[in-house]
């Protein structure tokens, strides 16, 4: 199974976790990301996510290199979704296995903190009273033009 | 002139009402190829506000089009 993937349908979620199962491991850290109801007080009803795959992947490849060199992790997948999905579904999935746990609590935090800021993937939200937006969350840290933003345009 | 694919996502995407185009074009940067494609399709973002990626990898605004090569704005990403 190869460590990124980019999945448009749902994936079984023990499949993820049996694939990192290893002997010489004893910290297994995961972190899931849910679609959430409200969104800086509007209420959502979905939302489509949509990636340029290509790159997400290489990446998300590179991220995992970086953790595996700061953190010597073992082993390590991050599965993002695309299309459309509901409140309470899996967007994202990220799990680290190491031999002991302070690494992998580290590893995981720095993997999703770097995926929020890096992957070329967009986020469509639905609103319950009908409209519909594109959410601006970050350009990453090797983002030379400008400061970092946060949510500075919402474009419909 | 460069004749090279230029591929929208997101409210690029939208905005240009269309995912993917074939362009010709005498801009002699990336930067000048989107300031192009931002009057052409009435684009709201700036260079400032986006990255840019060729052939599949992040690049520099002010390189020079690649004959054949496909080119991606990208704007603010929002994933996790």
């Amino acid at each position: 199974m190869s460590r990124a993937s980019i999945a448009a349908t749902p994936v079984d979620i023990e499949l993820l976790r049996r694939s990192l199962q290893r002997p010489d491991c004893g910290g297994f850290c995961v972190f899931e990301g849910w679609v959430r109801e409200t969104n800086e007080g509007r209420r959502v009803s979905g939302l489509d996510y949509e990636a340029y795959e290509q790159l997400a992947l290489t990446e998300a490849e590179r991220i995992l290199d970086e953790a595996t060199e700061r953190f010597g992790i073992a082993d390590a997948r991050c599965m993002h979704r695309v299309g459309r999905l509901a409140v309470g579904d899996t967007a994202v999935w990220i799990g680290v296995v190491t031999p002991h746990r302070d690494e992998a609590f580290s590893a995981c935090r720095y993997i999703i903190d770097q995926v929020k800021l890096r992957l070329p993937i967009w986020k469509k939200e639905h609103y319950l009273e009908g409209e519909s937006a594109w959410v601006a969350c970050s350009h990453g840290p090797a983002h030379e033009d400008g400061p970092h933003h946060h949510v500075t345009s919402r474009l419909e | 002139m460069t004749s090279l694919t230029v591929e929208y996502y997101a409210q690029l995407r939208e905005q240009a009402g269309q995912g993917r185009e074939a362009i010709d074009s005498d801009a002699d940067s990336l930067a000048s190829l989107y300031a192009q494609l931002k009057q052409q399709h009435g684009f709201r973002l700036d260079t400032a506000q986006l990255r840019v990626a060729v052939d599949a990898e992040f690049a520099d605004w002010q390189q020079p089009l690649i004959e054949g090569s496909v080119v991606v704005f990208i704007p603010p990403v929002a994933g996790g």
